[in-house]
């Protein structure tokens, strides 16, 4: 950007995020990632290896779970996206978010908003998987903290009680 | 699973309960502030180049065209970097020497690893500052990279430092990449070999793996016009950035605050500098504040994993399997600097055992690579690797059951420490028996339907866990509830386990004490989070302001009761007149009334928690089923036992073991820096470096054992890092025992089971 002569124009982006119909400008080299963080002041998505290995930017684009860093910004335009912001009900919290807290699921907590975006898109599917079902689905969320075992349980423990 | 090795004398009604962790519900709702989370009014984004190469002369670095460039506020380059003269600082679970500190976050004059900041450049957006990194020109003279133990420790070895002075067994050395050899010694080894029935001796090579915390290194800083410095960091170590920072930079302690955010995971690889002095100089150039952010490879280049390295280690026993004697020399790669952990290596080894007779030398060696760090249990993965790995194969040597050798060795309270200490009351019997005793260990390990080979395995470990310093502050509100300042990243839940502790004093729940961790000067001085100490020793330091606000307020109620304090008892949360049996208040009443007998009760509780954490011991178990067709290694059942002490908040004890499990299984299996011969890693993004994800793994079973620790007053351990040790060695004594040979060298991936299988069809072993 700074060889050019002239500044990159900006792309206007129209989405909705969490439900509410949004506008902003980005940058047309800036990921999904970068402009929910940096341009509309969400950081609840964390950025943990910007090259999509991690699953700790998830969220959910259309109803189907992406690694934020790895879609453009501008490509949102017209298109639905979901962030941790937007899980929990006004004052109160989606039954994942309690069964992490109650399962002890998270320790430092930065992977836990990706996690629990993947988890919410599993559920929606399938509301009963069993443990390799739900191993299989989080694969994509690197977690170094818990080795997993309280995550999954989180995740079985709100399965079972959205029956 | 909770066992009561031996019942505690103490009942406790918060500490062993499981609330909700007071800063859950941000962690949930994506509110809570790491350190790349952070926003300031001004704030510009910084930017590091780094050496391609691990070993090079930087002849010149022209930082001029990229400070030329729109959108650049500031450049700087290893001249701009105050000079660090020697001055070695003790960060609990490392060693530091801020000369070598100061060198390591900013090339001054010769690049020494793969991704050495040479220069740094603060701009309007993080955009605007990786494009003027393109523009800084560095001409480099690349020098022979050493990454290798046998090339840094040969006669004719290429020099990393020339200022480098060795410490030989007392003896100084220079030139040398040899920073130090160490020598433990106690008995007569050799005469104790001579007369053994059976005597092993094997060598191991374990690789170099790194923390993995998923959120990168994050440093913001601000330096005011009246140099008082400000920096937001993620970091295990506050207080330590504090010091070591104002040694860099030569500011006045006092004038330097460092705002702990909430920190991504660490294991120990967040306790040094990093990019915090190049953001204050940024900032200082500039007079924005500056915020720094890691990618992913530079995580891996620039930081620091745990060492990699080689151990040798023997073991003689007499005819009964009793030892008789041990040596070990322990050979680390420290990185480019010294400082790899050998001291905790030596203490750990033999640890699990009474040996009478013992020697080990230890060599901390530097190469061109990242630094390396503290990782959880720092030197002790590796070493007992080694020790573990050595007592599988000569249990079958001698036809000997591991349980059984383990619990006819195992050290007790009063067993001396090869390298001298002697144990408190301790937990390892306890654990082994918890073991046995356990479904897991009698179960049968059903053969695989589809030709696959299953084994099992079984490892000890130790880490003895620091004490230290730290200050807690506790206020009473006006409704009862109170708050606690603290000064301790909490990187695990240790906000919820001092505040337990405080309120089992107070007979609160545990929602009634607000704890928040403050910045370096709203709270007193805290040693850092590691070394297992912030819920054992900053525990200590909540129970003492605690016990200071009960006192204190027992004396208002003598005012208001017109008794002496001494008549005044405080008990299950009600203050009684021991004189007056009716005249009682709860401790939520008593706190309406401070305001009118003397003003508000705030206390402090400091503590300077001296000699062992008490020390925790673990045993684990494992079942594996090796696929011979392709080497890959499943983990089929996993079950950590591990002595607590007392659990305070049981799932955190529980998520503690099961994650260093899960490191350790990561380290057996698939972990390590697969390095080029000129020193650049080749592995450095998540999908190639390969830690375990939800698919590779199982349940992990937690037992928590609870052996108490006299050295606390509810007899808490340290817990947090003993869980990474036993599992490299339990993983390979269940690979040895599916395919029948065994591995020697971690990861333990599978072109090496393959290549041991191969070995073993013609008749080769792997040592």
């Amino acid at each position: 950007m700074t060889q050019q002569e002239t500044p990159v124009r900006k792309v206007p982006v129209a989405c909705t995020l969490n439900g509410q119909q949004t506008e902003f400008l980005a940058a047309p080299y800036q990921s999904l990632l970068e402009a929910l963080r940096e341009v509309v002041g969400l950081t609840g998505t964390k950025e943990g290896c910007n090259d999509g290995n991690c699953g700790a930017c998830t969220v959910s684009l259309d109803g189907r779970i992406v690694d934020s860093c790895l879609v453009l910004a501008a490509e949102v335009d017209g298109k639905s996206v979901d962030t941790i912001e937007g899980m929990a009900p006004p004052h109160g919290l989606h039954p994942l978010q309690q069964a992490f807290l109650e399962e002890a699921a998270l320790q430092c907590g930065i992977c836990t908003p990706g996690f629990l975006v993947a988890a919410r898109a599993l559920l929606e599917r399938e509301p009963h998987p069993d443990e390799h079902r739900i191993r299989l689905w989080l694969a994509g969320n690197l977690c170094r903290c818990t080795g997993y075992d309280k995550i999954v349980r989180a995740v079985q423990s709100a399965a079972d009680k959205t029956t | 699973m909770t066992t009561t090795a031996d019942r505690p004398s103490q009942e406790f009604k918060v500490v062993g309960s499981r609330p909700i962790r007071h800063d859950g519900v941000d962690k949930v709702l994506g509110r809570a502030q790491y350190g790349a989370d952070l926003k300031l009014p001004g704030l510009i984004h910084g930017a590091v180049l780094r050496s391609p190469y691990a070993h090079a002369v930087i002849k010149k670095v022209d930082v001029s065209r990229a400070e030329a460039a729109p959108g650049v506020f500031a450049a700087i380059t290893g001249d701009d970097m105050p000079v660090t003269g020697s001055k070695v600082v003790d960060m609990v679970e490392e060693v530091t020497n801020l000369k070598w500190s100061s060198q390591r976050v900013m090339a001054h004059g010769k690049a020494v690893y793969r991704g050495h900041p040479v220069a740094a450049v603060a701009a309007v957006d993080q955009n605007t500052a990786l494009e003027a990194l393109k523009l800084i020109e560095v001409e480099y003279e690349p020098l022979q990279a050493v990454i290798s133990l046998e090339d840094a420790m040969k006669p004719d070895a290429v020099i990393i430092h020339d200022d480098l002075v060795g410490d030989h067994l007392g003896e100084k050395v220079s030139p040398t990449n040899v920073a130090e050899h160490t020598r433990t010694e106690f008995g007569d080894p050799e005469a104790a070999f001579a007369e053994a029935a059976h005597v092993l001796e094997r060598t191991y090579t374990i690789a170099r793996a790194h923390q993995g915390y998923i959120e990168p290194h994050s440093s913001t800083a601000f330096w005011s016009p009246d140099d008082k410095l400000s920096v937001w960091t993620t970091t295990q170590a506050p207080f330590g950035v504090r010091s070591n920072v104002a040694t860099v930079l030569k500011l006045p302690l006092s004038d330097v605050r460092v705002v702990p955010m909430e920190i991504g995971g660490g294991f120990g690889g967040k306790i040094g500098l990093y990019m915090e002095p190049l953001a204050a100089m940024l900032s200082r150039k500039s007079g924005r504040p500056v915020k720094m952010t890691m990618d992913r490879k530079s995580v891996f280049d620039a930081t620091g994993p745990g060492p990699g390295g080689q151990v040798t280690a023997k073991i003689g026993v007499d005819k009964d399997g009793k030892i008789l004697a041990a040596t070990a020399d322990i050979r680390y790669m420290a990185g480019a600097y010294p400082g790899s952990s050998i001291s905790a290596a030596t203490a750990g080894i033999f640890a699990c055992y009474k040996v009478p007779n013992v020697r080990i030398d230890a060599y901390d060696v530097v190469i061109n690579m990242s630094k390396t760090a503290a990782y959880r249990a720092p030197g002790t993965p590796q070493a007992t690797f080694a020790s573990e790995s050595l007592i599988s194969e000569l249990c079958e040597t001698i036809g000997m059951d591991p349980m059984e050798f383990h619990l006819l060795n195992a050290a007790e309270e009063g067993t001396r420490r090869p390298d001298g200490p002697v144990f408190p009351r301790i937990g390892n019997v306890a654990c082994m028996e918890a073991i046995r005793d356990s479904e897991h260990f009698s179960s049968d390990l059903e053969k695989s339907p589809d030709g696959k080979l299953r084994g099992r395995g079984l490892a000890t470990g130790y880490w003895n866990g620091g004490g230290n310093r730290s200050s807690v502050t506790i206020s009473v509100n006006d409704d009862g509830v109170v708050s606690m300042v603290e000064g301790n990243p909490d990187i695990g839940g240790t906000r919820t386990t001092l505040a337990m502790q405080a309120a089992e004093v107070f007979g609160l729940p545990a929602h009634d004490v607000h704890p928040t961790v403050a910045d370096t000067d709203s709270v007193g001085y805290n040693d850092l989070t590691a070394g297992s100490r912030t819920t054992y020793a900053s525990g200590q330091a909540a129970i003492e302001a605690a016990r200071q606000v009960v006192e204190e307020i027992k004396k208002r109620m003598a005012m208001i009761w017109e008794t002496e304090p001494e008549n005044v008892e405080f008990e299950d949360s009600v203050f009684r007149n021991k004189v007056a049996p009716d005249q009682r208040l709860t401790f939520k009443e008593a706190a309406g009334k401070l305001g009118q007998t003397g003003g508000p009760v705030s206390k402090t509780g400091t503590v300077n928690v001296r000699g062992s954490g008490g020390g925790s011991f673990a045993a684990h178990l494992v079942d594996v089923e090796v696929d011979p067709e392709t080497g890959k290694v499943q983990i089929l059942r996993y079950t950590a036992a591990q002595d607590a002490g007392k659990a305070v908040h049981p799932s955190y004890v529980e998520g503690q073991f099961q994650g260093g499990a899960a490191q350790g299984i990561g380290w057996a299996l698939n972990e390590e820096y697969y390095t080029s011969p000129d020193g650049v890693m080749q592995n450095s993004s998540f999908l190639d470096y390969r830690m375990p994800t939800a698919l590779d793994l199982p349940m992990i079973d937690a037992i928590v054992v609870e052996v108490p620790n006299t050295n606390h007053p509810f007899g808490v351990r340290g817990i947090g890092e003993t869980s990474i040790v036993p599992p490299a060695p339990a993983v390979g004594n269940a690979i040895a025992d599916a395919i029948g040979t065994r591995l020697y060298q971690t990861p333990m991936n599978p072109s090496r089971i393959m290549e041991a299988l191969a070995n073993k069809r013609n008749g080769k072993n792997g040592h």
